[in-house]
């Protein structure tokens, strides 16, 4: 009996590591995604045996709800609300870890006590699985726009969060002292304090940090559940766990590089929280912007031979993945070549801007990540910025006084025209002046980004 | 002793699980990091076979009131992340596609 459940773990383990290396390429990824299915049915199937009927009202309550909550929110959310939901999706690992080890802390106490690498692991994985849950919660409600997407400080924020991280330490270590026969009381204060911190870690990030905190979450639910894979002695939650904490803190680093800024200050920089006490020099004179129309812009656009699009987040704010996609459709009917350049921290989360435009039928072949898209833009007609903005700072190359200075951006400016879609002359997310707007070859088309777009669209269709 | 040789073996297994991780994430192009993401719920939604395992333990007794309210909703919040994650990166991988005309 356990050596069939071995086999099944086994066989589950070998089909989520090639599902996740199907994963490698858009064609083969499908497949890879359906794999990790079958791999999962297999070990949820031999578990359930394994627990002959034992609990099955529990899991039958769980099963029909769970997988009736998690499939409706699938088939329902939207495209542009896929941040939120992963950080809801991760917030719900991070509480399922702690819950586990609240319900093994009581069976332990019940008992006599547990050896040292269950009360560790128990521990831990209840710490890191409030952590993350408290955390994602914050970030979702910072995401769907329910509370200020601005950072939230307060004097001796820095202070308060030690204060708190040291009482989870004493706590911890009292729990671990006693080999978690510890009051109920002190093992529920452990989870208020973890809860807390959870919390205040992820009120002072700004939204433009999203993609950061998302993956850093990403990454702690994994460590809580490879945790509690060593609380229940299961290889098979350690190898899942490590898999989805590796694959987390990849893409954090990988969000950091692309910001050009380490973890402790998207941790703790509050950035964009406004500092802008200090206008940017020459600010004495109004910029020298010119703004065109639509019509304008339709013929610079139709003309052309290489346009190049560079998505932000106002896209995703506007909707307006399928103009730009009907806009695309026009001007390849008169042979343009359209590209679409994709920064690695355009959006909320990472490759956000590409499930945008895969939605609106997009192939994938056009979409270039910055490596391949800068040495376009040098041979490019028209660069159009559809609400994106810092990523798109050239101060970020020259200006070492600027806050994003040393951040790798796409070099639109090297464009021959530049066209910025933008709702009003209000500075991007992190407050910093943008000279793209000012220089000779640049023009701006104010506006909604969806109702720029679709006026693009008509103008082209008219020319 | 034997405790800590059970340990090891364990930590032997994280360790080549963190490399594998890895390496087999590395590949992934960043076009598809949002349906990685989603993909990597699904998968610690294994916590949902945790979960199970701990509730065969506690019901083996009689449970409190209170833990049979805990046990199901750590279930609920695994199977959550179990059909939520997969249901979501199928129906966003099925939206890439290749250039190859209107259609297919």
């Amino acid at each position: 009996m356990t050596l069939a459940l071995s086999i099944a773990n086994l066989v589950a383990v070998a089909l989520f590591i090639y599902g996740l290396h199907q994963l490698n390429s858009p064609p083969t990824a499908r497949a890879g995604n359906q794999l990790a299915m079958v791999g999962m049915a297999i070990a949820l199937i031999s578990s359930l045996i394994q627990t002959q009927g034992i609990g099955w009202w529990a899991i039958l309550v769980g099963v029909i709800l769970g997988g009736t909550i998690g499939i409706v929110a699938a088939l329902r959310v939207k495209m542009t609300a896929m941040p939120q939901m992963v950080a809801l999706y991760n917030g719900a690992g991070g509480a399922a870890a702690a819950a586990i080890s609240t319900l093994e802390f009581f069976l332990l106490a019940s008992g006599n006590g547990e050896n040292a690498v269950v009360s560790v692991s128990l521990v831990l994985s209840a710490i890191i699985g409030c952590l993350s849950f408290a955390g994602s919660i914050i970030a979702f409600l910072k995401l769907q726009e329910l509370m200020t997407g601005r950072p939230i400080t307060y004097p001796g924020q820095q202070i308060v969060n030690a204060l708190i991280l040291l009482a989870i330490l004493g706590l911890a270590g009292w729990f671990v002292a006693t080999l978690g026969t510890m009051p109920v009381l002190a093992f529920l204060g452990l989870l208020v304090c973890s809860l807390l911190l959870g919390i205040l870690f992820v009120l002072p990030i700004g939204g433009a940090d999203m993609p950061v905190v998302i993956s850093l979450l990403n990454s702690f639910t994994g460590l809580a559940v490879a945790v509690t894979g060593f609380e229940i002695n299961s290889t098979l939650l350690i190898i899942c766990g490590a898999l989805v904490g590796a694959s987390g803190t990849l893409l954090t680093v990988m969000m950091g590089k692309a910001m050009n800024r380490p973890l402790t200050n998207v941790l703790f920089g509050a950035f964009g929280s406004g500092g802008g006490s200090e206008p940017a020099a020459g600010s004495g004179g109004p910029q020298q912007i010119r703004s065109a129309s639509a019509d304008d812009v339709a013929i610079m656009l139709a003309y052309a031979s290489k346009v190049i699009f560079v998505p932000g987040y106002g896209m995703a704010v506007a909707q307006a993945q399928h103009s730009v996609k009907a806009l695309a459709d026009q001007l390849e009917k008169r042979g343009v070549n359209v590209l679409y350049a994709i920064h690695p921290v355009a959006g909320r989360m990472p490759g956000h801007m590409n499930v945008l435009l895969a939605e609106s039928n997009v192939p994938y072949e056009q979409l270039l990540d910055m490596e391949d898209a800068n040495p376009e833009f040098p041979t490019t007609d028209v660069a159009l910025v559809i609400g994106a903005n810092d990523v798109t700072n050239p101060a970020a190359r020259n200006v070492t006084s600027s806050p994003i200075y040393g951040m790798p951006i796409l070099d639109v400016d090297k464009a021959a025209n530049v066209i910025v879609l933008k709702r009003s002359m209000r500075s991007g997310f992190a407050g910093i002046d943008n000279p793209l707007y000012e220089m000779p070859n640049t023009s701006m088309l104010f506006g909604d980004a969806k109702a720029s777009v679709d006026a693009l669209t008509s103008a082209v269709k008219a020319l | 002793m034997n405790d800590i040789a059970h340990l090891i073996q364990l930590l032997t297994v994280l360790l080549l699980a963190v490399f594998v991780g890895f390496e087999v994430i590395s590949k992934v192009p960043t076009t598809l990091h949002t349906p990685l993401m989603s993909a990597t719920n699904a998968i610690h939604g294994i916590v949902f076979i945790g979960a199970i395992m701990v509730v065969g333990n506690l019901f083996a007794g009689s449970p409190s009131p209170m833990l049979q309210i805990i046990s199901v909703a750590a279930l609920t919040l695994g199977a959550i992340n179990v059909f939520g994650g997969f249901a979501v990166t199928e129906r966003m991988l099925q939206m890439f596609k290749k250039k190859e005309g209107p259609r297919s």
